[in-house]
């Protein structure tokens, strides 16, 4: 963030920014409709937020499945009669949000990568690669989600 | 250019940023390539099972990629959780302890899933 210089001016009073637009908080930013580029940039941070959070449930998941035959059955088991006093179907919808995270912040992570080496950052082409970012993202998801809750 | 020598020298925060936009986009290629490496292996490796899943880790180089993999994931969600913290907490000493329980966090992860890798 950019200092205020020391300089008395008009729209630097007690060390506050007084100009027009500044000192927003994000539920200030909240009231504008989002473009969705910038949708898609939040959902960036919240699941690479949500995966950090359930780090240790990942570790669990690659501890209990690769280590024996004995683990392995009480990986899948906690999909289907649950862990302690929490049901396999949450286990599942929980794994679902995982997937979603993963997928979304990975593809929208490859769109950086996009970004970075065509230039492409006009304000068109932000939003239709935050749309393919979408579909393909979601597209999967479903699809694994189908496969998790045994749809087929 | 700032005065950024001596005494005003800023010795915490992103300074210019560019090692670590570089690392993680660097890690994050790491892990996206270990994902395509890992998908053909589940794919080609026969009906889905246990069998199967723990032969893939129980290969040496296998183990060696997890590995790199494993760390490149904790640099890359460090940067990435120090960016919210420093976007979301101003209260200087509340965003240490964030940091500081991200840290744990990441290492106390990050040394489980090591040590399940080379308990195989």
């Amino acid at each position: 963030m950019a200092e205020l210089s020391k300089a008395r001016t008009t729209r630097n009073i007690g060390g506050k920014d007084t100009r027009p637009g500044a000192n927003m908080r994000l539920l200030d930013a909240l009231q504008y409709p989002l473009p969705l580029a910038a949708k898609l940039s939040i959902l960036h941070r919240a699941s690479g937020m949500l995966m950090f959070f359930l780090l240790p449930f990942i570790v669990w998941m690659f501890d209990a499945s690769v280590t024996s035959e004995v683990s392995f059955d009480g990986f899948t088991s906690a999909f289907v009669a649950g862990i302690g006093f929490v049901p396999g179907f949450v286990i599942k919808l929980v794994a679902l949000a995982l997937i979603w995270a993963y997928l979304h912040h990975a593809v929208a992570g490859v769109r950086h990568l996009w970004m970075d080496a065509t230039h492409s950052v006009s304000k068109q082409q932000g939003h239709s690669s935050a749309m393919a970012t979408f579909v393909i993202s979601i597209a999967l998801t479903v699809a694994l989600g189908a496969k998790l809750f045994g749809l087929f | 250019m700032a005065v950024n020598y001596g005494s005003k020298r800023v010795v915490v925060g992103a300074h210019y940023g560019f090692r670590d936009w570089l690392s993680q986009r660097v890690t994050a290629v790491l892990m996206a390539l270990f994902t395509l490496v890992l998908l053909a292996q589940v794919i080609l490796g026969g009906p889905a099972g246990y069998d199967s899943w723990a032969a893939i880790f129980s290969r040496q180089w296998m183990k060696v990629a997890t590995f790199v993999v494993i760390l490149a994931l904790a640099w890359h969600a460090w940067v990435g959780m120090r960016d919210v913290w420093m976007d979301y907490i101003k209260p200087v000493g509340l965003r240490l302890v964030a940091q500081v329980a991200t840290i744990a966090w990441l290492v106390g992860c990050a040394g489980w899933a090591v040590q399940v890798l080379w308990r195989l």
